[in-house]
């Protein structure tokens, strides 16, 4: 059980603003902390890590990581950490970046075995594809056991496909450890794999917190088939309009009035709905 | 001019090595803690830390050299306990040109490794501590291996520099042969006394030996600028 009751006053990009987070979090779960850039998912994992000050309580367990003036330092905190660029050792090949957190040959083993990386073990760092790299440094965060792995946009830098693969390597180390686990995450889809619990920040405060299905399946009364997205232009061909909307990684049209037409302005966030629709679904091959 | 050679004196050469050699050792020891502090503060004190290391490098080495002398001898507080309680003199022998030598050198040491150390990925410092890591593994283990090419220019450099220091050197240790006299004071009296062809000889060492410390730098960062694949050893 982990019960975070932390509050810092931050002098953010758009001003100055307070964090004030208010979390318990079960004992082996996955939570993803998500929320528009600025609003302090990065500085509240970072309060966790210990690698910034906050005024507060940090309850680990039986273990008091903060109160008041007392701060554990990073290093007695035990805990699994995953940058968004990786940080590894370039100094060190990839087992040498394992075994710097733990001298636990087995243990380095089985790791780089589970993540295919074993024949990539005497390797450096900087001769690793950014994937591979990042799979390191999920092992290496993994290798002193730790009780909370923390972890900052850690496939934010990769490719769709890379991306895929390395959820499924974050699901299966986290079936095997159990390591109770926090990821920043801007990637619904992502969330929604990896996450029983989804925690939504803004301006330093939560503003929902559920189930990945409550806070991110944004369908509301009898729409089924609802999508947010950027307006990018709005085109008018004959008598007709057409809206062209990014959603996701795509773009699509969507024939408007001339009414609505005139009541959206490009660069807008829209929602892009339908109600009585039977969509169908088919696979890649 | 074979016998030239076999009569020069190399004493000044090998006191201007030895001089360079435990300078530089110093230096090391007392930079690399500072150029860290400097390189991770943010602490007000900052600039003004930075700007006394830097002060030898605009200050004519007189100056700096007057200083010294005033500082260190006999009849200053800190050269005077340093004769009665340890029967040590601070100027005009080597231990004094040691001491003059290290301020003079200091910012040729504390640059580059504070240049190394800010040039450093901090999370890559910030996952060592969280791996259990001390300050003192993270600099060592992490933080210098990962610097070789600063850490290498700091040493040289300031090796090189202390080789060529002539100011200060006079100043604080005049030339008593054999104690302080280094090769270039020995050369700036051989020039004085008109014996060109020693000065000659002596010159044109320095310029080879110079030459090929810079040059072996130089390459060595080639090299590691190019040593970017490959195995690791």
């Amino acid at each position: 059980m982990i019960q975070i009751d932390v509050n810092k006053k931050l002098h953010g990009s758009s001003g100055d603003m307070d964090l004030d987070v208010n979390l318990h979090i079960d004992e082996g779960d996955f939570v993803a902390l998500t929320g528009q850039s600025g609003s302090g998912k990065t500085t509240l994992l970072r309060i966790l890590a210990g690698l910034e000050e906050a005024n507060g309580t940090l309850q680990i367990g039986d273990k008091v990581w903060l109160d008041g003036k007392y701060a554990l330092s990073p290093k007695k905190r035990g805990i699994g950490f995953v940058f968004q660029d990786y940080a590894l050792f370039p100094n060190m090949s990839v087992e040498e970046n394992l075994l710097f957190v733990n001298k636990d040959k087995a243990l380095a083993k089985h790791l780089l075995e589970m993540t295919e990386l074993d024949p990539l073990k005497s390797r450096v760092p900087n001769t690793l594809s950014g994937g591979q790299q990042q799979r390191v440094s999920l092992c290496r965060a993994l290798m002193n056991r730790p009780k909370l792995l923390l972890m900052d946009e850690p496939l934010s830098a990769l490719d769709p496909g890379m991306r895929t693969k390395l959820q499924n390597e974050i699901m299966a180390l986290h079936k095997e450890f159990g390591t109770t686990t926090i990821m920043v995450s801007h990637d619904p889809s992502e969330i929604y794999r990896l996450a029983h619990r989804v925690v939504v920040l803004d301006q330093g405060k939560i503003i929902n917190d559920g189930s990945p299905k409550e806070v991110l399946l944004k369908t509301s009364g009898s729409q089924k088939f609802s999508f947010e997205g950027e307006l990018l232009d709005i085109v008018k061909t004959d008598v007709i309009h057409i809206a062209i909307v990014s959603i996701g990684q795509q773009l699509v049209e969507v024939v408007v009035d001339e009414t609505q037409a005139k009541s959206l302005t490009t660069g807008g966030s829209v929602t892009v709905s339908t109600k009585a629709f039977a969509p169908i679904i088919l696979p890649h091959n | 001019m074979p016998e030239i050679l076999q009569n020069l004196e190399f004493t000044p050469f090998i006191l201007s090595f030895k001089l360079a050699g435990i300078t530089t050792l110093v230096l090391f020891v007392i930079a690399v803690p500072l150029a860290w502090y400097l390189s991770q503060t943010t602490s007000k004190a900052k600039p003004f830390l930075e700007a006394f290391t830097a002060l030898p490098i605009v200050l004519p080495p007189s100056v700096l050299g007057f200083y010294i002398l005033v500082a260190l001898s006999q009849n200053s507080p800190l050269g005077a306990f340093f004769d009665d309680y340890f029967g040590v003199k601070l100027v005009f022998n080597f231990t004094g040109l040691v001491v003059a030598s290290c301020f003079y050198s200091l910012p040729f040491m504390v640059q580059p490794l504070q240049g190394g150390f800010e040039s450093l990925n901090k999370n890559m410092l910030e996952a060592s501590y969280i791996a259990g890591k001390s300050k003192l593994q993270t600099v060592f283990k992490v933080a210098l291996p990962n610097i070789k090419p600063a850490l290498l220019t700091a040493i040289i450099i300031t090796f090189a520099h202390t080789v060529g220091e002539f100011g200060v050197v006079l100043m604080v240790g005049g030339s008593i042969p054999g104690e302080t006299k280094v090769a270039s004071v020995a050369i700036y009296e051989m020039v004085e006394i008109m014996d060109y062809t020693s000065a000659h000889i002596y010159s044109a060492i320095m310029v080879i030996i110079s030459f090929l410390v810079l040059l072996s730098v130089y390459v060595f960062n080639y090299r590691q600028n190019k040593k970017i694949g490959g195995f690791h050893s």
